[in-house]
């Protein structure tokens, strides 16, 4: 068969029934194939959403989600989105179209070195030279996603070489020499964990993106119940535990709970659970060394000691190591010592929408935040209750994300999908409703619209300087627009209105925008 | 301090540019580089040889083992590696100076591998201190070029990377 058919029977091979993409002349016979081969097409309306909606839809599954572009600008439009799978630790799959073989380097039309362009922010990527690699390369390619610290790999494929006749053999299973992973935690090192946990007074649990990223859920809450200690989270990691629970302290870091930042000053043990402790979440890491005992459990070896010295390092996937860790930790029966307090701060309006929203979420529902002002309201208002997911761009703080990942996230669960954008953000990725309107796919869509740059306008008056480039005067008129779209809309000015929309808003079978003035 | 790090890599194409992207992204720096195919044609050495910390370079060597064509990472005792660097140098002479070259090749082990009636060009292998104390010697000539091909660095012993 033709070396782009094989790509499309690899596809099937990994179970991939939905890709995002945006067709070009270099990857024409691998659109050709997908549709030959009943895989459903998400054409977006600008590349790099392609790549946040792949994103979207591989954080539900936690399996690889593919996306396509075409070659030169087509691939150099998903940089943003590589950066950002990147920087999550996010699977996908970025298949792009290359110009013939014997052209490259001679600055053809459309061509780009994506491999190398791409190679500072991707977990890796490959060149294909000969056709009859393709299988191969798809399973490494999807090993190397979904596997270990997951991340985007990329497949660039000239269009000659797609053209080529090969012979179809997918590999089963395959070993890749360079690519060994630790995902089981080292028993001694558990054993350690365990004599730690066991002196420790004030044992707390810091998750992050990791958890979920395993699927370690379960076995977050069970640890927590077995040695009573509380849980905050970062950023990645809301949404490991529901939001009202008694355990759950809420997000730590600059932007985070005062309750969370006051728990990680006053344990006597922090257990840091799939975290990398990022300059956001923990601003001072030295001050944590000096005044806390720190088991740092994370499946990349690497972000161990990166950012902050642990007394008690465990490299492995934290699935393995929580269920390990249960059978070796010995109960802790006393009381879960807390930080929480009564929370009786005014509420605006906007915070007060993403609490009403977060809370009715069903299981499996996804509250989806952009970058910006309006993402500081969502994590700390979100109300999830089990099952309930909460994405953002954390690591990299692409603006622009929520929108094209709220249709991942949908097309992957097919579950209540809100995306809450800021009016910047929005503007960065508006032109997606028509995807949204094409596919009628029935996300619901917050704008929180305070008409400027909210967070660099409050970054200038921190830094005394004056007030300049935040005003988003010019913005268009965003209910008229909708209808532009075709798509419903409706005002919400004041408290009251929140519960009377709120009972059709998210059960609607088709996509809804809510405007939402704020400060 | 100095720290010397052996990494098998796959001899696949690109592979030397993820390793230099990856020092010049997370700010190593490096003295110096040599890379050549091993006894198996799949597979690259690398000696690298760099400047930092304990911490750095650790840093260094997980984050080179993230790379998914990097097979094996191994940092080099100092006391227990034999190193050598290969140095080819072009260096003024005239006829009547070169009986006094001669009595420094002679000391220093180099050799001479090209003669012109105005120059000499010499070749010398050898390690760290000893190259220096080379260079000392034959600058006096005027050195006209010189190239150099990085540290090469093996375990002395039965010992070695990817043996126990």
């Amino acid at each position: 068969m033709k070396a782009a058919e094989a790509v499309a029977k690899c596809l099937k091979k990994e179970n991939i029934t939905t890709v995002f993409g945006y067709p070009g002349a270099a990857v024409c016979a691998v659109y050709e194939a997908i549709e030959k081969e009943g895989i459903r097409h998400i054409l977006v309306r600008h590349e790099q959403n392609a790549g946040h909606a792949a994103n979207g839809y591989a954080r539900v599954n936690n399996t690889p989600a593919v996306c396509i572009a075409t070659s030169g600008p087509g691939a150099t439009n998903l940089l943003t989105a590589i950066a950002t799978a990147y920087m999550d630790s996010i699977p996908v799959v970025f298949i792009t179209g290359q110009v013939s073989s014997d052209s490259i380097g001679r600055d053809v039309f459309q061509e780009a070195d994506i491999t190398g362009a791409s190679e500072p922010f991707i977990k890796h990527s490959f060149l294909v030279k000969e056709a009859a690699s393709i299988p191969k390369i798809f399973k490494e390619a999807f090993i190397l996603a979904g596997t270990g610290r997951k991340g985007p790999v990329l497949i660039d494929i000239p269009e000659d070489i797609a053209e080529e006749e090969i012979d179809f053999k997918y590999p089963e299973k395959l070993s890749i020499r360079g690519y060994k992973p630790t995902t089981k935690g080292n028993k001694l090192q558990l054993k350690r964990c365990a004599e730690a946990i066991a002196e420790s007074e004030r044992p707390l649990i810091c998750a992050g993106g990791g958890v979920l990223l395993s699927g370690a859920t379960e076995e977050l809450y069970a640890l927590s119940e077995k040695i009573s200690a509380p849980i905050v989270t970062t950023m990645m990691g809301i949404g490991s535990l529901p939001t009202e629970d008694e355990r759950n302290l809420g997000m730590i870091g600059r932007f985070g709970k005062e309750e969370a930042n006051i728990a990680v000053n006053k344990c006597d043990l922090i257990l840091l659970i799939g975290a990398r402790v990022g300059d956001r979440a923990v601003k001072s890491p030295t001050f944590i060394e000096k005044t806390t005992k720190i088991i740092h459990i994370d499946i990349d070896p690497a972000e161990i000691g990166k950012n902050l010295t642990a007394d008690i390092p465990v490299v492995g996937d934290v699935k393995n190591i929580l269920s390990a860790l249960l059978d070796v930790v010995s109960e802790r029966d006393v009381p879960l010592w807390t930080t929480k307090k009564e929370d009786n701060k005014e509420k605006t309006l906007a915070e007060k929408l993403v609490k009403r929203v977060s809370e009715r979420l069903s299981d499996g529902g996804i509250f989806v935040s952009d970058v910006g002002n309006h993402l500081i309201t969502a994590a700390n208002n979100v109300s999830l209750k089990k099952g309930a997911r909460f994405f953002t761009s954390g690591g990299m703080g692409t603006m622009g994300y929520a929108l094209p990942a709220s249709i991942g996230a949908y097309l992957a669960s097919g579950k209540d999908t809100v995306a809450f954008i800021g009016d910047g953000a929005f503007q960065m990725s508006l032109q997606e409703l028509a995807t949204v309107k094409q596919h009628n796919i029935p996300v619901k869509i917050i704008i929180a619209d305070n008409s400027s740059l909210g967070m660099v306008r409050d970054y200038q008056k921190a830094k005394n300087l004056k007030e300049f480039a935040v005003s988003l005067d010019g913005s268009p008129d965003y209910l008229k627009l909708a209808d532009a779209y075709g798509i419903k809309s409706a005002l919400v000015d004041e408290e009251s209105d929140i519960d009377e929309m709120l009972d059709n808003f998210l059960s609607a079978k088709e996509p809804f925008i809510i405007l939402c003035r704020t400060e | 301090m100095k720290h010397t790090i052996s990494v098998l890599v796959e001899n696949t194409a690109g592979v030397l540019s993820r390793i230099t992207g990856l020092f010049s992204r997370r700010g190593f720096n490096i003295d110096s580089l040599a890379v050549g195919i091993t006894d198996n044609p799949d597979i690259s050495r690398v000696t690298i040889v760099a400047d930092g910390n304990e911490h750095d370079v650790e840093q260094l060597a997980k984050q080179l083992n993230k790379l998914v064509d990097v097979i094996k990472v191994q940092s080099l005792d100092q006391e227990q590696l034999i190193s050598r660097e290969l140095w080819l140098v072009k260096i003024s002479c005239t006829p009547d100076k070169l009986s006094e070259l001669k009595n420094i090749t002679e000391v220093t082990g180099a050799k001479i591998i090209d003669v012109t009636p105005e120059t000499v060009t010499l070749e010398i292998s050898d390690w760290g201190a000893k190259l220096m104390n080379f260079k000392a010697l034959i600058e006096p000539f005027g050195i006209l070029e010189m190239v150099r091909t990085g540290v090469v660095a093996i375990e002395r012993g039965a010992g070695g990377i990817g043996r126990k």
